[in-house]
């Protein structure tokens, strides 16, 4: 043993009692970091870890479905589960980028790009790496859990529309919130978000919404659920039920076809639209997800115009439709006696210049009943002389021309009824006689939309009640104005029409449209979009060609349908193309009302269900607020005043 | 070494005298109180470790029962080395230094590497930590070296041995790499000088010295990584989600603790998974934050009690060289509770030092207990006045 006992058995003990008073001095400091951070800096550290632990998910409330006005679903919501990918611990994410690549088929490269692309945004942000799931990818997530706990699934509601762009044009479409509308909802929409963008959509966005609920959860490292702190349930949108009969729609869209136009049809006393369809226009299916930029740069550069909501944004002539105005104000007003007729051989010459008739071989003499019946021009030529721009003027703002319906849809356009103030106001230019032969047979500046047209000659079959046209249905009766018509007046001219369409009636432009069994009444219009010289000039391009119109309503006597249709760019008469369409509406909703309906040949709506939660409520009642467009409305570029007449009818 | 002429001279007054000693050595001898201490800081570890990890599954026996398994095995180590005459271990310092520098070099040649770092090797079906064992060997070597100083201040030439015999094992503890273990050589060897006594001009030229070698040692010595975890702390804003995360979610569970605690197996970052290792590395901010200022405060009294005993055992011992033994233990010890509980609040870079007694850990809990072994062996001796 090396080590002998008494030498060195003197020990440093000053040395070791420093080396004690070194540990206490130590742990004394190590106290006061402990007491630092555990109680002065306490709650700050207490917040930091609640954002640790606690996530927040949004529960996204769905929204509210429509319904037809018998309950039956026209537009619904499907639940689509998108993947995300929590991002927290990348070593653990990258290490199972293959499993989770076989898991989900989705390329190892696919999912190596999107975490590349997400390289700058905060980790904890997670990304949505496949959006749609399917089932089997559910399925795959819920039993995987354990080994890929970076994989989470929220589920959308997306919705789902009536497919090839059934009623579209009503309903609209929702779509991502822009940074706008985030600013304007005062917290409560949050990007990501859907809301209304066009249509009812847009209109009843309130409405249909919903509240959108949250869930706070308590989450680990890797960001699994732990449990639960609170769930606030999202609140449902409601749903909305329409006017829109889905029997008379689907007779209307097949109607229409393919061809570019706008049919609209409603119960003149009640303002409730029946069928709404504008053509062409797109399926809002393919944007329930998203639209890509360059197809909604297609579609807005596409001159066919698919975004237009051809009802109420359509603004065009109105051609001969405007010829029952004309004889409701030439047989109110007197101003031109009732037995007027006019010789018609196919033109006649006004302040020297001279005014064709459709017809070339002209209509002989003419009375106001023929001259209805057969749209002879050159008798309206002369009553449109006759009356001058006032009483023109006068008629068709009283009628509901040149002013917004105030029909529940965003968007929609006045149309235009020019008055010698007008005139001076937007050209500083006085009104020249000439114009009002143009005028007369409802061409030249005047432009009116589809919807318009329907509720004027609705209103003037009903002896001049105007209902506000709505799509939402409600208990409460629309709003309206009243420009009281004679029952004297409202018999001839609705006797008048019904020739139009009565194949006993010699002469009458729509005999096509004739329902045995229905009185129904109709005027044919033929509005040309620039001058004969003109098209000639641009070879006839389709965008120049004429527009077709036909307006009919049924039955005689108190209405129940009013059917406008818009057929454009045809070579075709209103008689010729756009009146059946009126027919076919019109024998679909007595066949429905008769009980003699055929079942529909495609069932959009699958499931007929009654509406739950459905609202009623009021649609806005706006002729009184609206101001009478006379003053503010623009001149319309295409309707060159007092352009050179073609013929039409 | 070279001292070893007087052997046998010696031979026969040592038996004697270990014969006499042998009859008082035995298990009543032993400090109770320290045990006890020890005992105490040892429950609140396990206590911890189920409560860090009673929600996660792992292959095998619960890790709290591991943690017991090898507190046995600790405890009975501990029984064995007691037993056996601590100058008789001294005396096989020589041979002790050779077989552990053979053992690290066999690590750095056929190490099992795990988490990046060879630092293991298989024994008896468990994989051991070979530089736990060198904290062993070193106390017994510098408490050798120490003991036979018979100047009252080191000399140069003494400073050079004790730089190589600890610098050696340094490296290459340093290079396996272990950054954290090879730290802990050095205040055996600082405590060790201290109590020998140690020149001013001596004191500042070590520091001048360690001035030079940090740098060089950052260039040429530190891996990546390690420099990363120096970067970490010294800017840990810089990098929230990697190493600085470590630190980060540490101080944020001690700090959300307050001063109450959240109650064992409720605090959020614990159960959450958010502080790292939570029941080995980590396990004292685990502990902060379920237990408190309170259970911190509780904790830290312990180990100093803990520290400060073994400073009256030291003070209490037969002679120089088992007063060395215990202020080796002291300074590995001390130095463990330091660097680790600053690493909880934000005040250490992450070095991979465990808490001693409390951390889960097979490797770390058996050095403990062999060298509160070493602490008995040196206690059972003491003079008895």
């Amino acid at each position: 043993m090396s080590f002998s006992l008494g030498s060195d058995s003197k020990l440093p003990q000053g040395r070791l009692a420093v080396v004690s008073y070194v540990i206490v001095g130590l742990t004394v400091l190590l106290l006061v970091g402990f007491w630092k951070l555990q109680v002065v800096d306490s709650t700050h550290y207490q917040e930091l870890a609640d954002r640790n632990r606690i996530r927040t998910i949004p529960l996204i409330a769905p929204r509210g479905r429509m319904l037809d006005r018998n309950g039956r679903v026209l537009v619904d919501n499907y639940a689509s589960f998108s993947i995300l990918l929590l991002r927290d611990d990348m070593k653990i994410v990258n290490r199972a980028l293959p499993s989770i690549s076989d898991a989900l088929n989705v390329s190892i490269e696919d999912l190596r790009q999107q975490l590349e692309t997400a390289k700058y945004l905060p980790t904890y942000e997670p990304i949505v790496i496949k959006p749609e799931a399917s089932t089997a990818d559910v399925a795959y997530i819920e039993s995987h859990r354990t080994d890929l706990p970076m994989l989470e699934m929220v589920m959308m509601s997306r919705r789902r529309y009536p497919p090839a762009g059934f009623l579209s044009s009503a309903v609209g479409y929702v779509g991502e919130v822009s940074e706008a509308e985030i600013e304007k909802s005062d917290g409560k929409l949050r990007p990501g978000d859907m809301a209304g963008k066009s249509g009812l959509e847009k209109q009843y966005d309130s409405v249909l919404q919903g509240n959108d609920g949250l869930r706070r959860i308590i989450v680990n490292s890797v960001g699994k659920e732990m449990g639960r702190l609170e769930q606030i349930e999202p609140v449902p949108g409601k749903s909305i039920q329409l006017t829109i009969d889905y029997d008379v729609q689907a007779a209307a869209e097949a109607a229409l076809g393919d061809k570019k136009g706008a049919v609209v049809a409603m119960n003149p006393e009640t303002g409730e639209i029946l069928a709404f369809v504008s053509r062409p226009s797109p399926d809002p299916n393919a944007f329930a997800v998203r639209v890509s930029k360059e197809e909604w740069q297609r579609l807005n550069s596409d001159p066919n115009l698919p975004l237009m909501d051809r009802v109420i944004q359509a603004q065009l002539a109105p051609g001969s439709v405007f010829k029952i105005v004309m004889a409701t104000a030439m047989l109110e007003t007197k101003a031109v006696p009732e037995s007027f007729t006019a010789f018609c051989p196919g033109q006649a010459s006004f302040y020297g210049r001279v005014y064709h008739c459709w017809q070339p071989k002209g209509h002989g003499t003419v009375d106001l009943e023929h001259a209805v019946a057969e749209s002879c021009d050159v008798f309206f030529y002369n009553v449109g002389m006759r009356l001058g721009i006032d009483r023109m003027s006068y008629y068709g703002t009283q009628v509901g021309l040149g002013r917004r319906t105030g029909i529940d849809l965003p968007g929609e356009e006045p149309g235009l009824m020019p008055s010698a103030e007008w005139k001076e106001r937007n050209y500083h230019a006085p009104w020249y006689p000439g114009e009002n032969i143009s005028v007369g047979v409802g061409q030249g500046p005047i432009t009116t939309t589809p919807l318009q047209l329907a509720r004027a000659i609705g209103g003037i079959a009903l002896g001049g009640v105007f209902k506000t046209p709505h799509l939402l249905k409600s208990d409460q009766p629309a709003g309206e104005f009243r420009f009281p018509i004679s029952e004297d007046t409202v018999d001839k001219v609705t006797h008048y029409m019904e020739n139009v369409v009565d194949p006993t009636f010699p002469g009458g432009t729509a005999h096509v449209a004739y329902i045995k069994g229905v009185e129904l009444c109709g005027k044919s219009g033929s509005a040309q979009v620039i001058s004969a010289q003109g098209l000639a000039k641009v070879k006839n391009r389709s965008d120049y060609k004429d527009n077709a119109w036909f307006v009919g309503f049924a039955p005689r006597r108190n209405p129940e349908i009013v059917v406008s249709v818009l057929v454009q760019s045809t070579m075709l008469h209103g008689g010729e193309i756009a009146a059946p369409v009126v027919r076919d509406v019109v024998k679909a909703y007595f066949d429905k009302k008769n009980g003699n309906l055929k079942p529909p040949m495609t069932a959009v709506a699958a499931k007929v269900t009654p509406a739950t939660n459905s609202i009623q409520q009021q649609p806005p009642t706006l002729a009184q607020s609206e101001p009478v467009p006379l003053a503010g409305a623009k001149p319309q570029a295409s309707n060159a005043a007092g352009s050179p007449a073609r013929p039409m009818h | 070494m070279q001292r070893e002429a007087p052997r046998g001279q010696c031979t026969e007054s040592q038996e004697s005298v270990s014969f006499l000693m042998r009859e008082k050595a035995g298990i009543r001898e032993y400090d109770w109180w320290l045990l006890a201490i020890a005992g105490a800081i040892c429950l609140l570890g396990v206590v911890e470790i189920y409560s860090a990890t009673h929600n996660i599954r792992v292959p095998g026996s619960p890790v709290y029962m591991k943690q017991l398994y090898w507190l046995g095995l600790g405890v009975f180590c501990m029984l064995i080395i007691s037993r056996v005459n601590y100058h008789r271990i001294l005396e096989q310092a020589p041979v002790l230094y050779l077989i552990g520098i053979v053992a690290l070099a066999a690590v750095l040649a056929v190490g099992q590497t795990r988490l990046g770092a060879k630092r293991w090797v298989h024994l008896m079906g468990e994989s051991f930590q070979v530089s736990e064992l060198f904290k062993l060997i070193i106390i017994i070597v510098l408490a050798r070296f120490y003991s036979e100083v018979r100047t009252d201040q080191l000399t140069l030439g003494d400073f050079v041995k004790i730089g190589v015999l600890t610098g050696v094992p340094l490296l290459m503890i340093l290079k396996q790499p272990d950054l954290g273990t090879a730290l802990v050589l050095i205040p055996v060897a600082v405590v060790g000088a201290y109590l020998a006594g140690i020149q001013w001009k001596h004191a500042v030229a070590l520091l001048v010295l360690a001035a030079v070698l940090i740098p060089v040692g950052w260039h040429y010595v530190l891996k990546p990584y390690q420099k990363e975890r120096v970067q970490t702390f010294l800017r840990p804003e810089d990098d929230p989600k990697k190493s600085g995360y470590q630190i980060l979610q540490s101080e944020i569970a001690v700090g959300a603790g307050g001063f109450w605690g959240k109650g064992l197996g409720r605090g959020s970052q614990n159960q959450g998974g958010f502080v790292p290792v939570r029941y080995s590395d980590f396990i004292l901010a685990a502990l902060a934050e379920e237990t408190g200022f309170i259970g911190v405060f509780i904790t830290l009294a312990l180990y100093t009690a803990l520290l400060l005993r073994l400073v009256h055992n030291a003070q209490r011992a037969m002679d120089r060289s088992g007063m060395y033994l215990v202020m080796g233990v002291a300074a590995i010890l001390g130095f463990h509770l330091l660097v680790n509980a600053a690493m909880m609040i934000g005040k250490m870079p992450v070095t991979g030092i465990p808490l001693p007694l409390m951390s889960y850990g097979g490797s770390v809990t058996l050095f403990v207990f062999l060298a509160l072994g070493l602490v008995m062996n040196v206690r059972i001796r003491r003079f008895v006045n």
